[in-house]
């Protein structure tokens, strides 16, 4: 086992024409932990989970996942759910499923349909015939059924309603393996306060700060959703 | 249970415990659930739940067997304190509610005696999370 970090990131710097998404962020994050990644629309989140997952490879600075560069090493580590649908509307979860498995060499096809039939979902449909909860349960489940060390989930609850918000939750509370980092991007902060065991929030490209959520309740007498309001009402200095 | 988020969520869950220990709902020498168990049930960090139990373990609510897991302790001095100690919250804020309403010890008490009926576990309006 290597003592590396799970995530090591530094001086990370992405631009978009004159637009800096990323500008200088510094964030390093243990493995064993749900981390929840709050900020605004805007503030980075994407770009930094992209760029983890290997996804863009045009960035400054430096990004490790367990010491390793974005590449193949590290894509076959990390699974990253995108918070767009990745998935051709007309295959059914089954064939989603298979082509997983053709994927991604640690994927678990048992698991992925027994997460799917707990989720309450007929495989043999097609996509386009699932609402878009279930849609999201079914790229939820396949990105979970991955032996990865690192899960990367951008906004995996947003438009979905709050039984099924509470669904998913819980099937990342009791899939995740404790040796792997699970990372959450969400603007629904309230829904995974009990979730997540450490924050970060982000903010125009870099980290305003971070660090383990009940301390962060402690030392602030107020809930993280209370927090990322009070911190964001503030304007960015410049 | 419903937690308040504006506090630190494994202290939540160290009374939570106490309260399971204190009332019987952990019985005396019993394991106590799996960490995955409590965190699937809660709805809460695994690693918040585990430090809510050595929480337990510091306070000798529960013993750690080396090999067989964790159970909760058979003091039963320690067991009818933890009883105590949850009620005393719930003491403590009727107390300052009776103050505020200018009550004296022996009407606030002579009101505790007369709705302690009112408390039966049948009675709907009366259940609270805590009979959950």
């Amino acid at each position: 086992m290597s003592t590396a970090p799970a995530l090591e990131i530094r001086n990370l710097g992405r631009r978009y024409g004159p637009i800096a998404a990323l500008d200088g962020l510094d964030l390093t994050l243990d493995a064993g932990r749900i981390v929840a990644l709050f900020g605004e629309n805007g503030s980075g989140k994407t770009t930094l989970l992209k760029i983890v997952a290997g996804l863009l490879s045009e960035y400054t600075g430096e990004a490790l996942i367990h010491g390793h560069a974005p590449g193949p090493e590290s894509k076959a580590m990390v699974s990253f759910l995108p918070d767009q649908s990745f998935l051709p509307d007309t295959v059914s979860a089954r064939t989603a499923v298979s082509m997983f498995g053709d994927f991604f060499a640690d994927f678990d096809a048992a698991r992925a349909f027994a997460l799917i039939a707990e989720l309450g979902i007929d495989a043999h449909r097609t996509l386009k015939t699932l609402s878009k909860g279930q849609r999201e349960k079914v790229q939820l489940a396949l990105a979970m059924s991955r032996r990865a060390r690192i899960y990367l989930l951008d906004e995996p609850i947003s438009g979905v309603d709050p039984a099924a918000r509470e669904v998913i939750l819980r099937t990342i509370l009791t899939q995740y393996d404790p040796g792997a980092l699970v990372v959450i991007s969400t603007h629904l902060i309230a829904d995974i306060e009990a979730v997540a065991d450490a924050a970060v929030f982000l903010r125009a490209g870099r980290v305003l700060f971070a660090g383990d959520a009940d301390d962060l309740r402690a030392r602030h007498g107020m809930s993280l959703d209370r927090l990322f309001r009070t911190t964001y009402q503030n304007p960015v200095r410049s | 249970m419903d937690f308040d988020p504006g506090q630190p969520i494994w202290l939540q869950l160290v009374r939570e415990f106490t309260r399971r220990i204190g009332t019987g709902d952990w019985p005396a020498g019993h394991r106590v659930p799996s960490v995955r168990n409590l965190a699937a049930e809660l709805g809460v960090n695994p690693n918040t739940v585990q430090r809510a139990l050595a929480e337990l373990e510091r306070t000798r609510l529960a013993v750690a067997e080396r090999t067989a897991g964790r159970f909760v302790t058979t003091d039963t001095a320690l067991i009818a304190e933890a009883q105590l100690g949850s009620a005393q919250a719930a003491a403590d804020a009727y107390v300052a509610r009776a103050r505020g309403l200018r009550l004296d010890q022996d009407a606030a008490l002579a009101l505790v005696a007369r709705r302690w009926h009112v408390g039966s576990p049948t009675d709907p309006s009366t259940t609270t999370q805590e009979n959950r």
